[in-house]
């Protein structure tokens, strides 16, 4: 396999891996917690090594998935307290097992390659030479065949447990009543998150995994109003970004990973402005349709409060107080929707507008 | 007090229960026999512990000390029994489903660790929201739906949920007269079907109009029995404390007044 393929392939499954699991993160409001677990995972490493007297996948997995554990429960310990609330205990658990990890590094390892930069960015240009050797057999590129592993499994896991972690999310009180208990669905789920962030955060690095597990479903999330199809599309958008960014990358040269998670940007920016139901822009408009359909409803109310059923532009604009580009604006569309026709100056209900007075008047009446 | 059933055979046998949150008893001393076929109602001040009674009784809050039974066996063998309509303000309503997928989740119990709900509960999902007049809304995004419609959505899942037992906790809050009316509909055909309904209840007015039998609380056990009987003055003053009670005209109790 070529370099260069070894390379797009690890960035699109640490994409998938990351947006498998990164939906039910968003869905379940614990954004932050991915952000904590791939910076709490460093101390774990760093004891793996120290066991494992040096780099070693199966310890370093291990020990890192332990310490993501230990930080979701550390975090909850400290929100049961209930002086420190969830987004102040993320922000005291995860920096001080960070700084431990950063510690340890600089007082044990000072002589060892795991430097800060690796840790924090990640280098997936990398991923080619880091070789994964079994009994003295060259495998493949170890980040790989592990972020390929990872998304097989979350993949698994997603298509066995969905609905459990579904329900578990939405009704924890059901889900527990049912005998699906919440707590043992909820650290199979940041075990899950664990794990990934361990093996995408060798190609990626710390921050940017956690722009892998969000950005994506959070693009999703704009999209649909389905928890299966969101899934999907947070998985698609993310894997779209791996491709165009490693194109946009080599184009550029400039950092892989980096351009990945700029393109989810991209993606996510374009997804808040034009989704169909949930887009800037879509809303905007509603909004204005809603504005002008309100402004024609009260012109006619307004009519029909007269005796006569007309009025002369120059009145209606004293009385209602519009600017006249609005007056103008809502005659035109009643007349339009033949409710008035306009007779000189005067603006007049037809019997169509009469019937639609009627119909007005009844929705606006509180039932 | 008439004695309904014996507490091997009562849909719920509740003794000596006691609930605490840091050696604070939220239900001190509990012994309740609740009765089949029964539209029960649990009243009692905020904080008196109501929720937590049902919370419980699925064991979804730890108990300090005390046993529960339900038709006789510990919950966990007879959760398939039991229904559950939660306070609507339990979940978070902006999350992407829609209302016959929620219904669905009421059969997850029954389908188990896995296994994905099919065509036959799609189908027992609408018919269930039928029986709360929802069809209309099945594809309906839940956030989309008014509180009233929430909470019917709510109803046809624990109808779903194909039980003997419901356990409801404030199914009325905050609900429009429709909702209500439609609610109280389904309540009264399920006991006529022979199920226990247990209701959290906050509207002393409507006590006599919906239920049969009645649980005053606060903490510790005032009364428990038919309604009839129960409903009286003295247990309300008993359970609601500084307010001062008045039975009106028609006896139907009433809170007047000082905090």
């Amino acid at each position: 396999m070529s370099a260069e393929l070894t390379v797009l392939l690890t960035a699109i499954f640490a994409a998938s891996a990351c947006a498998l699991v990164g939906t039910f993160l968003v869905v379940r409001r614990m954004a932050m917690m991915a952000d904590a677990i791939s910076h709490a995972i460093l101390p774990g490493l760093v004891f793996a090594y120290f066991l494992a007297n040096g780099p070693n996948l199966v310890a370093g997995v291990f020990g890192a998935s332990l310490a993501g554990l230990a930080t979701v429960a550390l975090v909850e310990a400290l929100q049961r307290t209930g002086r420190v609330k969830s987004d102040a205990a993320i922000g005291i658990v995860f920096p001080a097992m960070f700084a431990l990890g950063t510690f340890a590094v600089s007082k044990w390892f000072s002589n060892v390659h795991l430097d800060a930069d690796a840790i924090l960015f990640g280098e997936i240009a990398f991923a080619p030479f880091d070789r994964l050797i079994i009994a003295g057999r060259d495998i493949g590129s170890q980040p790989l065949i592990v972020l390929a592993v990872l998304s097989l499994l979350n993949l698994v896991l997603v298509l066995l447990f969905y609905k459990e972690v579904k329900l578990a999310t939405f009704d924890a009180g059901l889900a527990a009543s049912l005998g699906f208990s919440p707590v043992l669905i909820h650290y199979g789920l940041m075990s899950a998150v664990s794990v990934t962030t361990v093996g995408a955060f060798a190609a990626v690095g710390a921050i940017l995994v956690v722009a892998l597990m969000i950005v994506p479903a959070a693009t999703a999330y704009l999209l649909t109003d389905r928890l299966d199809l969101m899934i999907v599309y947070s998985v698609v958008c993310g894997v779209v970004s791996a491709i165009a960014g490693y194109y946009l990358a080599i184009e550029l040269d400039v950092s892989i990973s980096g351009m990945m998670a700029v393109t989810m940007g991209g993606l996510f920016a374009v997804a808040a402005l034009f989704s169909p139901s949930y887009g800037i822009v879509a809303r905007a408009r509603r909004r204005a349709v809603q504005r002008e359909r309100f402004s024609v409803d009260l012109l006619l109310l307004h009519l029909g409060h007269h005796p006569t059923g007309d009025e002369s532009v120059a009145h209606l604009a004293a009385e209602l107080d519009w600017p006249r580009a609005r007056l103008q604006r809502a005659i035109r569309q009643a007349g339009a929707a033949g409710s008035v026709a306009i007779v000189g100056e005067r603006v007049r209900l037809t019997p169509d507008g009469q019937d639609a007075v009627h119909a007005i008047a009844q929705r606006l009446s509180p039932s | 007090m008439t004695v309904a059933g014996t507490a091997a055979t009562a849909p719920v046998a509740i003794r000596d229960l006691t609930v605490a949150y840091r050696e604070q008893p939220v239900l001190w001393d509990v012994d309740l026999t609740l009765p089949e076929g029964k539209l029960i109602a649990i009243v009692g001040p905020n904080g008196a512990g109501k929720s937590t009674l049902i919370k419980a009784i699925m064991h979804l809050v730890p108990r300090t000390s005390g046993t529960i039974s339900i038709f006789g066996k510990p919950y966990e063998q007879q959760r398939r029994l039991v229904g559950y309509v939660p306070q609507r303000g339990s979940v978070d309503w902006d999350f992407p489903t829609n209302a016959l997928d929620v219904v669905q989740m009421g059969m997850y119990g029954k389908l188990g660790w896995v296994r994905r709900p099919g065509k036959r509960e799609r189908e027992t999902a609408l018919a269930c929201l039928e029986q709360v007049g929802m069809t209309a809304f099945a594809n309906r995004q839940i956030s989309q739906l008014s509180g009233g419609q929430q909470q019917r959505v709510f109803l046809a899942r624990a109808l779903a949920q194909d039980a003997q037992i419901y356990l409801l906790d404030e199914p009325f809050a905050g609900v429009d007269a429709t909702t209500e009316r439609a609610i109280i509909e389904v309540l009264r055909d399920l006991r006529s079907r022979g199920k226990t309904l247990i209701a959290v209840h906050h509207d002393l007015e409507s006590l006599r109009e919906y239920f049969d039998w009645l649980v005053v609380m606060n903490v510790r056990i005032i009364a428990a029995g038919p309604l009839e009987t129960t409903l009286n003055a003295e247990n309300l003053h008993a359970a609601y404390g500084g307010k001062i009670l008045t039975l009106g005209a028609i006896g139907q109790p009433q809170l007047v007044g000082a905090e």
